[in-house]
């Protein structure tokens, strides 16, 4: 099986601008009606629904923000009633409310379409057995995959992350073929295997989707050599949909938008102009088929270029290079998005002003690890060692409940954080992606 | 009966102790009592010295996070069981010590003890009315 959906992935290039077009005006009159915060945004420009006629008008909509979500948390961005709603997920936000996305029963089966599509590109079937270790719960990650894997008929071993060993020896006894996963999960994996002295020929393996997280291709070549797979980049966001939005095909040249849902745009972020195709910049995305959250021109801080050519594959589907880097201060830690900003307000609780603080994050053994420096202040200091120990156990517990990842916390003595023009450095990233 | 002591919070980096017994030096002063309790990370150097306002001012000036606490200094009599006999007292009062240490004196028969109690003026109460010599600032502050 070469492709899911053949008519939608090979569509000609007119008759996808076509079907474009009609879901954009569909969307942009869903949203006028039914979402007061973007017809206010809308009105403020002067731009009416009878006003967008197709995808060529897209560029006269206003954007939206991760701050409208949080502005309008938590179900404010919603186009459709609660009793329509089937599904919530949530990702983090920058200040620690979380960002809140709905789903309508036909977006989860929207989802599952895209999401098949995306396991078939990878050489899916419906005999595969697909070992779903992303997180399941508030994560779109887990059940995004289970869904489509389940719409393509093939095998799910829902298993989550975590418990290492355990995944290792489902992975041999049940014959899991397809792993999805974060690519660092993947080769922590692949040293537990060695760990557990399972050998790649005893396991059936053969390919695995892995996104979450920006990776490098020599992090794909090592977990390509050391697993004996292909190895498949993913993209997806919570806020338009999760994963599926684009994926590779084996070609690996580049991910696929599933553009007949999802329109992109590339920007300067700094302009806000729209960059010609090729041109590197803020990657953009209107979601033009979803009924429970749709957005129009969502600014996802991802930087990322699109290329129109018809890939080898022959798919017409428009592909975007691999993820090379934020427009923001965002970190993906094991897959998760952390902001320093949520980690200054957690600290902003325990005296008047935020102590000096410093992220450093790092890659041992294939997990990332987070570690918390923070200056001692008169306000936090005691002459008890109990109390300071009380101190960074509360602190790392409160970022930890923060962030849902664990962290490190490290009181430091006052001004040895280095600061740059007076202004303190927040993140040490020391990852080689 | 109430001895200020200045604490002064440390990473646990080499150099760390010089640079504050140095910066004191520097400015005259003289240290009567020291301990350093340390965990992995960080640790903290409690002081008795002959001038705390001034010890807190330049160490804060040079980038230290110090903090005064008020503390009890003790007698006790420099031979077998003398310091139980100081600390039953507290025992039988019900007075919990947070944390204590000892250093010498110029006389020859007493042992100075550095206490932490949650209540220094019943601590104080309690210790002269069991019979130990509780000191004053002046008297420690000059050794």
């Amino acid at each position: 099986m070469l492709y899911w959906n053949q008519s939608r992935e090979c569509m000609p290039r007119e008759e996808m601008q076509k079907l474009q077009s009609e879901r954009l005006i569909k969307t942009v009159k869903r949203m006028y009606h039914n979402v007061p915060f973007y017809r206010a945004r809308m009105q403020e420009k002067g731009i009416e629904p009878g006003d967008i006629k197709g995808i060529e008008d897209l560029s006269k909509l206003p954007f939206t923000y991760k701050q409208d979500l949080r502005d309008n948390y938590p179900f404010g961005t919603f186009a459709a009633p609660m009793s329509e709603i089937v599904r919530v997920h949530a990702s983090s936000g920058t200040t620690g409310k979380k960002t809140v996305v709905g789903y309508t029963r036909s977006d989860i089966e929207r989802w599952s379409e895209v999401m098949a599509r995306t396991l078939v590109s990878a050489g899916a079937t419906k005999e595969s057995v697909i070992q779903v270790a992303y997180g399941y719960g508030l994560f779109t990650g887990g059940l995004g995959v289970h869904y489509g894997a389940e719409r393509l008929g093939a095998s799910v071993i829902p298993i989550s992350g975590g418990n290492t060993r355990l995944q290792v020896e489902i992975m041999k006894d049940f014959g899991t073929t397809i792993l999805a996963c974060t690519p660092s999960y993947a080769l922590y994996m692949a040293e537990e295997l060695e760990e557990a002295g399972i050998k790649l020929s005893e396991l059936k393996l053969k390919a695995g989707v892995f996104g979450a997280e920006p990776w490098s291709e020599a992090m794909r070549n090592e977990i390509e050599r050391r697993l004996g797979i292909m190895a498949i980049d993913i993209y997806g966001l919570s806020e338009v949909i999760g994963p599926g939005v684009a994926s590779e095909c084996p070609c690996k040249c580049g991910l696929h938008i599933q553009e007949d849902h999802f329109l992109p745009e590339i920007i300067d972020p700094e302009t806000e102009e729209v960059l010609p195709p090729g041109s590197k910049g803020e990657l953009v995305f209107t979601t033009i088929t979803k009924e429970g959250m749709p957005l129009i021109r969502y600014r996802t801080r991802d930087l990322s270029s699109l290329d129109y050519s018809t890939c080898e594959c022959g798919r017409t589907l428009v592909r975007m290079s691999k993820v090379t880097g934020r427009t923001d201060d965002m970190l993906i830690i094991r897959g998760v998005n952390v902001f320093p900003s949520q980690i200054e307000s957690v600290l902003l609780e325990m005296g008047e002003t935020a102590p000096h603080y410093q992220i450093i994050v790092d890659r041992v053994s294939n997990l990332d690890i987070m570690e918390v420096w923070v200056e001692m202040t008169p306000a936090m200091f005691s002459d008890e060692v109990k109390r300071i120990e009380d101190l960074e156990r509360t602190l790392r517990k409160r970022i930890e409940d923060t962030l849902g990842i664990n962290v490190q916390v490290r009181l430091v003595e006052p001004k040895s954080i280095e600061r740059s023009q007076g202004k303190a450095k927040r993140v040490i990233d020391k990852r080689k992606i | 009966m109430v001895v200020k002591q200045i604490s002064i919070f440390l990473e646990n980096k080499s150099g760390r102790l010089a640079e504050v017994t140095s910066i004191l030096g520097d400015n005259g002063i003289d240290i009567s009592a020291l301990s350093l309790a340390d965990t992995t990370n960080f640790g903290i150097l409690r002081l008795i010295v002959n001038d705390p306002d001034k010890a807190e001012t330049v160490l804060r000036e040079n980038g230290f996070t110090t903090s005064v606490t008020s503390v009890t200094a003790i007698g006790v009599k420099d031979e077998p069981g003398g310091l139980a006999a100081a600390l039953r007292v507290l025992k039988d009062a019900g007075i919990e010590i947070e944390y204590m240490y000892a250093f010498v004196s110029k006389k020859d028969d007493e042992a100075l003890v550095i206490l932490k109690t949650g209540n220094l003026e019943k601590t104080a109460e309690v210790l002269s009315s069991g019979g130990i010599s509780v000191l004053s600032a002046e008297e420690v502050y000059d050794l």
